[in-house]
């Protein structure tokens, strides 16, 4: 496939879709930094630079995690839909995506800048935000929907209209996947805004039902993750073998895989709710069952990634049965195998995030682990390894391509993976230990438990391995520091060719046409019937059953929550 | 698919079978299950007694625990003492915003919601300190926000 030649508004669309989450990226990192030396009771301070700690972990969260997220997955989208359909982008329709995403995400900066909305990545009610942080959130994520139902999909259809007898490439399969899990989870998490958080914020109703709230939330929350993951994963499948000189084992698996993901995702959400009343303990295990199948594409992930490498190793010139481990171009700066070590730093950080994940999932095990440091650490490996890497490899690989520029300081961009990887290795391995000690996570440990002048609660058998999370941390940031020089070199360096968008593809060794992965419709009614099954009934013990009464909101009035009314006869629980 | 994908997806499958049914064996057999939906009035005459501590037969405690900003009041704010074997059964509510009830070294871990009870059960063996952490995040005070139960 030719690349594409880019040009005016689609090349600035794409180009700052990456670079705008980047720059604020950059605080969301800062930030990290602040609080693994805060939770390492290096720094005992409530504050650093002006921000208090938590809402520093609500930027944190909401930035690295949701707005570079989304950001990066429609650039990609965008990118991979132009080349892959040699079809043009529909500018209006990029434009008003943009001014969504970008206004949207505006209006919640500004609403956690200046502390109107610290409440965390899960916005968890009672607490109430500022308005503007809801409606931002919420515009950010209509916008990125904007591109896939007025571009895309007509796009897919006048394509399959011209090739009546081709089967879609698996790249676009992947990102129409990714998206069509993207819509349907934003239906729930819209559901809570506009009708329970909107309204608090700006005084309309004064009471909400905190659990419904949190099971729409997770309905949306923890599919999420797997909107983060796709896009990894069809570099994982259409990129990666390129890169390591071979090709893809199979191409049926990949789209089985994929299918299995939009299949299995989404009725999991109760397996972050385990620990909570008022939903029934027979309806997590089937979450939790859930949970454990969606692990099933990830493992024919696992053995079709491992099989492509190993068929690149050989072609490289690898013998023996683990010979061709060492054939991979680990550190090679020809072309753009650089990007070689950011899949490969990925894929190892997400071994350990997978293990840790099935901890998780595992009901009753949960309870060992639950809201502790072991879930950072987990969550690091998983959203902050295998998806970071691979989104920052692609940010500038991408910025490579669009600006018609070399990459600048290869050494730098090719050792940023591995610092990350040692770095959340390090962290990984840290915070599991000091989570199963009972380390909670999210608190600001240094002006608590980690403050020896604090006589109640200090905990001096939590302080080494804090501290060696610490270490973990300021390594990644290493890392990330090395990768913002050659960003900002590759940024502003002189282009040398014409700008256009092309991506490494490789093809499959396993490529004979399956008819039950080329149709999505069965798949997408499968989906829908299994949320239907899994949801109901939670829902209607959440709205009626488990909830025994509204309580009030909670807004936050200097630096204290205060709760939206006087609590009436009907909510107060005597004291 | 081929062979290879085929055994790869078998025992991926077997693998994720058999470690769920050691957490159904382990929920069911073993008695370590999740808190359930309780049965409305059930969960309305425990949001009642919150803040006490009911000895419901012999070394058998029932503690009923409403969270606040920031503390636990389980009789007394933040303290409970139990003799050693006691068998206890602990009933959390939230009576403002969202709390979390860990007791260190024990199951015990659970999620204080406003207007929800949830619960779980624990015999104490070992005599000694344990912490009980907050872990959700519930306002500026919430690093300070921890009780401690005493084993004798």
């Amino acid at each position: 496939m030719q690349a594409v030649q880019v040009r005016g508004a689609v090349r600035f669309i794409i180009l700052s879709e990456l670079v705008i989450p980047f720059l604020l990226l950059i605080l969301g990192v800062a930030l990290g930094l602040y609080q693994v030396l805060a939770r390492a009771g290096i720094l005992r301070t409530p504050d650093f630079l002006g921000i208090n700690y938590y809402q520093g972990l609500t930027l944190h969260g909401v930035i690295n995690a949701v707005v570079f997220t989304t950001f990066f997955a429609v650039a990609f989208g965008n990118a991979l839909m132009l080349h892959q359909l040699q079809r043009p982008l529909r500018t209006g329709v990029q434009w008003v995506s943009w001014v969504l995403m970008v206004g949207g995400t505006l209006m919640a900066a500004w609403a956690m800048l200046t502390g109107r909305a610290t409440v965390l990545y899960t916005f968890y009610l009672p607490m109430v935000a500022h308005w503007t942080f809801y409606v931002g959130a919420a515009l950010l994520l209509v916008g990125s929907l904007v591109p896939f139902f007025f571009d895309w999909l007509p796009s897919v259809v006048a394509w399959r209209r011209e090739n009546p007898n081709a089967r879609l490439p698996l790249a676009v399969l992947g990102i129409l996947i990714t998206f069509t899990l993207w819509f349907l989870i934003f239906l729930p998490l819209a559901t809570t805004v506009v009708f329970q958080m909107i309204p608090l914020s700006l005084g309309l109703i004064k009471e909400t039902n905190v659990l419904l709230s949190r099971t729409l939330f997770w309905f949306f929350g923890h599919a999420l993750v797997y909107f983060w993951l796709l896009p990894s994963y069809i570099m994982l499948y259409v990129m990666l073998p390129k890169v390591a000189g071979g090709k893809l084992y199979s191409d049926p698996a990949a789209r089985f895989a994929f299918l299995l993901f939009l299949f299995f995702s989404i009725p999991v959400g109760l397996h972050h709710q385990y620990t909570e009343g008022g939903l029934s303990a027979g309806w997590k295990l089937w979450h939790a069952f859930l949970t454990f199948m969606v692990a099933l594409p990830s493992f024919i992930t696992a053995f079709t990634v491992a099989a492509s490498l190993e068929h690149s190793g050989r072609v490289n010139g690898g013998r023996g049965l683990f010979g061709w481990m060492a054939k991979l171009p680990y550190w090679d700066v020809r072309g753009d195998k650089w990007l070689f070590p950011y899949f490969i730093a990925g894929l190892i950080l997400f071994l350990a995030g997978g293990i840790t994940g099935i901890v998780n999932a595992s009901y009753n095990l949960n309870l060992i682990v639950h809201n502790t440091a072991w879930v950072v650490g987990h969550f690091h490996t998983t959203v902050g390894g295998l998806v970071t890497l691979s989104f920052l490899g692609m940010t500038l690989y991408l910025l490579t391509k669009l600006r018609g520029v070399d990459l600048k300081a290869k050494p730098l961009a090719m050792a940023a993976p591995y610092l990350w990887m040692v770095g959340f290795l390090i962290f990984e391995v840290a915070l599991s230990i000091t989570g199963l000690q009972g380390v909670p996570r999210r608190s600001n440990l240094g002006i608590s438990y980690l403050d020896p002048n604090n006589e109640l609660l200090y905990r001096p058998d939590w302080l080494f391995w804090s501290h060696v999370g610490a270490l973990g941390g300021v390594i990644a940031v290493l890392g990330f520091v090395s990768y913002m020089v050659s960003f900002f070199g590759t940024l502003f360096a002189k282009p040398v060719r014409q700008p256009a968008v092309e991506f490494p593809i490789a093809e499959a060794i396993h490529d004979q046409p399956t008819p039950f992965v080329l149709n999505l419709r069965p798949w997408v009614v499968a989906t829908l019937l299994l949320i239907a099954v899994s949801y109901t009934y939670p829902l209607y013990e959440a709205v009626a059953r488990g909830t025994l009464a509204n309580v009030p909101g909670y807004q936050s009035i200097g630096n204290n929550l205060v709760p939206m009314q006087a609590l009436g006869e009907q909510t107060r629980l005597p004291q | 698919m081929d062979l290879f994908e085929k055994r790869a997806f078998a025992m991926a499958l077997s693998l994720l079978l058999v470690f769920l049914g050691l957490i159904v064996y382990a929920a069911k057999g073993l008695q370590t299950d999740l808190p359930t939906c309780l049965p409305p009035e059930t969960a309305r005459q425990f949001r009642k007694d919150v803040g006490s501590v009911v000895e419901i037969g012999p070394n058998r405690y029932q503690v009923n625990v409403v969270a606040f900003m920031w503390g636990f009041n389980m009789g007394t704010v933040n303290e409970l003492r139990v003799p050693r074997g006691a068998v206890v059964d602990f009933y959390v509510t939230s009576r403002d915003v969202m709390h979390g009830y860990h007791i260190e070294r024990t199951p015990v871990n659970l999620m204080a919601i406003p207007g929800a009870v949830t619960y779980a059960r624990h015999k104490f063996d070992e005599p000694g300190e344990y912490m009980i952490i907050c872990h959700e995040y519930c306002g500026l005070g919430h690093q300070n926000m921890a009780g401690k139960i005493i084993v004798e």
